[in-house]
């Protein structure tokens, strides 16, 4: 019975790795790329959910809702980039985190404004509703199952399209030197714009995945953007395997932590006590990890050549 | 300190904007308009937090965006000590909670300096990004912390009763508690001057400027930085801790990862690594949340366009727009 129930709490640490790649994917492209720090990542993600969720509810379709939150994460990506981030490429960092900062309150107060207070639900599509039964009798939903399998998807498409096509190859020119590629008449500016706007689409499709696990509401990227971020930190800032191994680690430490620590500390002390210190232990446990990787190797596990 | 004394325009602008600062209030106090005490209670307290981030981003180019953590970690020294006086529990190792301000400000001074030192250790050992992520990702470790732990009030806070005594002043007063934190404000302003003009200071921009010459001349830029971090984070956790004095209310939401982002921006708004940027930068953030609000329910929104404008077309910040350049980077 534990057994299956640490198999079912491992797969959600899966689930939430998975999640976490797609985010974390689009910020490690777009610093890699650009040298771009972007705080407003999460809002895109949630630009994601909110569409995902009214074209679902006035189509009546979770698949069409998908597609949107595609189109609608990325067209946002690409307009702020075109606005207001391409302002910032050769400004330092202090810059880029405020004036990312100030695209979050202005996303969060716009979407706030848009579709008020409350938070709208988007249900699981019928085709992917249910449970399937895991070894040792334990039922798991199939929705969930579906989200590793699409993150899982997405890695591979990503890993083709940065390693196989003219596209990925101008990114990761783009990654070992900017000027150059720019010298050789690749058309610098639209790659940037194209790339954001890849990043912004893989955080939307994120977004709507989640949004149909939780409810979608504002402020919903923030949380997972910055577990991004750790995620990051610890697979080294611009390199997509190591957002990819980076992720994984988080999620399952995360989940697994909160899972197993309480009932290890039960062991020891009386168990409400056990579940404080181990609820809250927990929830610093991937922070802990970060700062262990980052004594050992301080530019993460897979750090990019020139980060 | 021999530039603070010539009269430059900024200088005659940041002694007008302490004069405002101070005459406020007793105006507000003459005219039996508490709130308005409140309001520049508020700004002394965030420009007093930003003035210690000011040390390690203005002086030592070090972009904390993790200093919600020291804020909170004083504001919860308030906090617990004050509920340990109430209740009488003993604290730790037996020893009693406090109402008084001066032994809270000392264990707060005290706690989010070893803090810093702490994060500061780990996180200085990295720069750039990795830094400012890092800085971040200790913040939000502490703020899930005090989320998750139920002993303190956990996600709901935790109120201070009464306002802590002060000997000899009835705390409780608006104008006398925001004499308390003016006179603190200036000392830290003193002592940012202080620093900036000493050897340690001149060491601590060289590293910003320069890390490779710093070396090279047997300075070790990560103990100088480590050093500047600690002291920053406690003047932080001393603004903090008054912070909750004056909400008489600490929560986690001081731990928040906004409250980083919203000092950062004070100082910005104010003009960065200038010795009165925070205190421009504070009065004009609350006055803009004061007023906007009041015209809008929406102005975060507006407070993010002016800060992208602010960012992106007026980099010296207010300061920078009244006084001109600052006179060294």
């Amino acid at each position: 019975m534990t057994l299956a129930l640490a198999l079912e709490q491992l797969l959600n640490g899966l689930q939430l790795g998975v999640m976490l790649f797609l985010m974390a994917a689009g910020l490690t492209l777009i610093f890699g790329v650009m040298g771009l720090i972007n705080l407003a990542h999460g809002s895109l993600y949630m630009v994601g959910a909110f569409a995902c969720a009214t074209v679902a509810a006035w189509t009546g379709s979770f698949w069409i809702g998908l597609i949107a939150s595609l189109i609608a994460a990325a067209a946002a990506g690409a307009i702020v980039e075109l606005v207001v981030i391409r302002r910032l490429y050769d400004r330092d960092h202090l810059d880029q985190v405020l004036a990312t900062f100030a695209l979050i309150l202005m996303f969060s107060e716009g979407t706030r404004w848009l579709f008020g207070s409350f938070p709208l639900y988007l249900d699981i599509p019928p085709l992917l509703q249910g449970a399937v039964a895991l070894p040792g009798g334990t039922e798991y939903p199939v929705y969930r199952l579906a989200i590793i399998l699409a993150g899982a998807i997405v890695a591979f498409g990503l890993y083709l399209l940065i390693s196989r096509t003219r596209l990925g190859m101008r990114i990761r020119a783009g990654e070992s030197d900017r000027e150059m590629i720019g010298a050789l008449g690749v058309d610098i500016r639209t790659l940037y714009t194209v790339v954001f706007a890849l990043g912004a689409a893989l955080a939307g499709l994120a977004g709507a995945m989640v949004g149909a696990l939780q409810s979608v509401q504002v402020g919903m990227g923030e949380p997972v953007l910055i577990l991004a971020f750790v995620v990051i930190v610890i697979g080294g800032i611009g390199s997509i395997k190591g957002a990819l191994l980076g992720a994984l680690l988080v999620g399952v430490t995360d989940t697994m932590g909160r899972f197993l620590l309480p009932k290890i500390l039960a062991l020891f002390v009386a168990p409400a006590q056990a579940g404080m210190i181990g609820g809250a232990a927990a929830s610093m446990l991937i922070y802990i990890v970060m700062a262990v990787i980052l004594a050992v190797k301080p530019r993460g596990l897979f750090p990019a050549a020139h980060a | 300190m021999r530039e603070i004394m010539i009269v430059t325009r900024e200088n005659l602008i940041n002694l007008i904007l302490a004069s405002l600062l101070l005459a406020v209030p007793f105006a507000a106090d003459a005219f039996g308009q508490p709130f308005y005490i409140t309001l520049a209670t508020r700004i002394a307290i965030l420009a007093l937090a930003a003035t210690g981030l000011n040390l390690a981003l203005g002086l030592g180019g070090l972009v904390s965006f993790g200093h919600a953590a020291f804020f909170g970690i004083g504001g919860y020294v308030a906090g617990i000590l004050a509920a340990h006086a109430f209740s009488g529990d003993p604290l730790v190792f037996g020893l009693p909670g406090s109402k008084q301000m001066w032994v809270i400000w000392i264990v707060a001074l005290i706690l989010s300096g070893l803090v810093g030192l702490a994060i500061g250790a780990i996180s200085l050992r990295t720069s750039g990004v990795y830094f400012i992520m890092i800085t971040l990702a200790f913040a939000q470790m502490v703020y899930y912390f005090a989320i998750s732990w139920p002993a303190y009030g956990g996600e709901d806070g935790l109120s201070i009763l009464v306002r802590n005594q002060f000997p000899g002043v009835n705390t409780m007063r608006p104008l006398t508690f925001f004499l308390i934190c003016y006179v603190i404000l200036l000392l830290a302003l003193a002592l940012f001057a202080l620093i900036r003009a000493s050897r340690f200071g001149t060491a601590l921009q060289a590293a910003r400027q320069n890390e490779v010459r710093v070396a090279t001349v047997g300075i070790q830029p990560y103990r100088i930085r480590l050093t500047g971090f600690a002291i920053s984070a406690a003047v932080t956790g001393l603004a903090g801790a008054l912070f909750a004095d004056l909400n008489r209310f600490v929560s986690p939401s001081m731990l928040s990862w906004h409250m980083s982002g919203e000092l950062i921006v004070l100082i910005i708004l104010g003009g960065t690594g200038r010795l009165f940027g925070p205190l421009a930068g504070a009065a004009l953030y609350v006055i803009f949340e004061y007023a906007l609000g009041g015209l809008t329910e929406r102005w975060q929104f507006f407070l993010g366009l002016i800060l992208l404008v602010v960012v992106l077309f007026a980099r010296g910040g207010l300061l920078g727009l009244l006084a001109g350049k600052a006179r060294h980077g």
